[in-house]
């Protein structure tokens, strides 16, 4: 068997287990997979789904390039000086304890209830995950490698951009994977407790009105996204960047 | 009124090296810093190739390293070549494994000079000129060793370093290599300063051979080379090796 019947046939036994609760269930709060897929048809032709969807990814994707930028290069500064680590150590400690709802009620608190909170609250949350793994990827660099592009007088941005970053990338990888599914989850906690749009908005106003359809409806177009974002931007780039690996003499 | 008679200024040595010492800081908790080197001073004039050669792990690639400017944790002083032009074959090639063969010479160059062929130009001379596109794990450690050539020479080097560049290559393929090297230094002439625990291999390649000492280092003797290196004979070479170890000094026996 093809792994992809393998896939064909997990979904399809997913949907029809799905179906057979519903069914037994037999109640307006476990709607089937039918009552599900009308409510998105619906949603999808007047425009709201994809309206909502579009707004938190604009919002994903500004959070994620904050967080991805800072975090890099904070990480790389903490991998490489080690009296730079020990001094930042407790500070990065303590931010990959506090709890994501207190950032986020800390950032409407002091900034407002405004985008630039929003999606500063969710880059916070992010940006001491993407610290973690690049300190780890920049203490494990090449040091014979590094010492090559020091005795060449290689400028800054020449050793980051040819030395550094490519021994980085398996980890900038990790990072941008944990990165997307922490990130997707913020953006809707952000956008329930403070925002009149996008899908954590329109989560919010399901859960008022006890509207399990609609919110199912919401979640599965969510995770379809995020899904084609893994297949159709992540692996590929992994494959281009991967390709020195693979090549055959 | 002439300038008749008013004598050459005398030419500034491509590296003038003096280290007091280097110690390495010692294991523990009571640790005491063991010494790697203690009182070596050399010079190498311009043009000149010098090897040094002793045992292994008696602080040889820790003084290339402080040459390098890579380690600067010693007492000491390293003058480098006027223009600071240094290049350096290390004892690994170190050619990025995610970059070709040509990216890897070009990155050396300053930016102005990337594109103008010089790389391709020198991964031509060292005969790589069909695996220019390659990245380094596709061609063999013998290629690799080239290219890590072209790219020291590609800087157009006052002083070159070697540290050990031919070591784990089968012996033709050595031999070439060390040909190639010692042509390609009479075409375009800097100083050398070579590393190798291989005897005969700085007869082949140097004009003076220093012999060093086990741990602390220091130079235990010098060699001079008679003759041209590029018509040294293999037989010339083997006879100076021989009379070498023949030598009563206990240093000659550290070597052999």
């Amino acid at each position: 068997m093809a792994p992809w019947h393998r896939t064909l046939l997990s979904i399809a036994g997913f949907l029809i287990l799905w179906e057979l609760a519903a069914h037994l269930a037999a109640s307006p709060t476990l709607p089937g997979p039918g009552a599900v897929a009308r409510v998105l048809t619906a949603e999808t032709a007047s425009g709201q789904l994809p309206y909502h969807l579009g707004v938190t990814l604009a919002r994903v994707a500004a959070s994620f390039a904050l967080a991805m930028s800072i975090g890099t290069a904070i990480g790389l500064a903490m991998g490489r000086s080690r009296s730079l680590n020990g001094f930042l150590d407790p500070w990065l400690v303590l931010a990959l304890n506090v709890p994501a709802l207190v950032v986020i009620v800390l950032a409407y608190v002091w900034i407002g209830l405004t985008e630039a909170a929003a999606i500063a609250a969710v880059a916070i949350n992010k940006i001491p995950n993407v610290v973690v793994q690049v300190r780890e990827g920049a203490r494990a660099a090449d040091q014979g490698l590094l010492d090559m592009a020091r005795t060449y007088r290689l400028s800054w941005l020449d050793t980051l951009r040819h030395v550094l970053l490519p021994q980085l990338q398996p980890y900038l990888l990790a990072a941008a994977r944990n990165g997307l599914a922490l990130i997707w989850k913020i953006v809707l906690v952000v956008e329930l407790l403070g925002r009149g749009s996008g899908v954590g908005f329109k989560i919010h106003l399901f859960f008022q009105l006890f509207d399990v359809t609609g919110l199912l409806a919401y979640t599965l177009a969510f995770v379809a996204v995020a899904q084609l974002i893994e297949l159709g931007l992540l692996s590929p780039m992994e494959r281009h960047v991967g390709r020195w690996r693979t090549a055959r003499p | 009124m002439s300038a008749v008679g008013a004598p050459p200024a005398p030419e500034r040595p491509a590296l003038d090296l003096n280290i007091a010492e280097k110690t390495f800081p010692g294991q523990g908790r009571h640790a005491v810093p063991v010494p790697v080197v203690r009182d070596l001073r050399l010079r190498v004039g311009a043009r000149e190739s010098v090897a040094l050669v002793g045992p292994s792990g008696c602080g040889k690639t820790t003084t290339l390293g402080i040459v390098a400017g890579l380690d600067r944790a010693f007492t000491g002083t390293v003058q480098g070549p006027a223009d600071g032009r240094l290049a350096c074959v290390f004892q690994e090639p170190r050619l990025l494994p995610w970059r070709s063969l040509a990216q890897n010479v070009e990155l050396v160059l300053p930016p102005a000079r990337r594109g103008d062929g010089s790389a391709r130009c020198w991964l031509e001379r060292m005969g790589l000129g069909e695996a220019m596109a390659r990245y380094p794990g596709q061609v063999s450690l013998g290629m690799q060793r080239r290219a890590a050539l072209a790219r020291a020479f590609v800087t157009e080097p006052s002083l070159l370093l070697l540290d050990e560049p031919f070591v784990s290559l089968d012996g033709p393929t050595a031999r070439r290599l060390r040909r190639l090297l010692v042509e390609t230094l009479a075409e375009r002439p800097c100083a050398a300063l070579l590393v190798t625990h291989d005897l005969r291999e700085a007869i082949t390649l140097a004009d003076r051979v220093l012999i060093l000492s086990p741990r602390p280092t220091c130079i235990l003797a010098e060699i001079q080379v008679p003759g041209r290196r590029e018509e040294r004979t293999e037989t010339d070479v083997e006879r100076l090796r021989q009379d070498l170890l023949d030598r009563p000094e206990p240093a000659f026996r550290l070597i052999a």
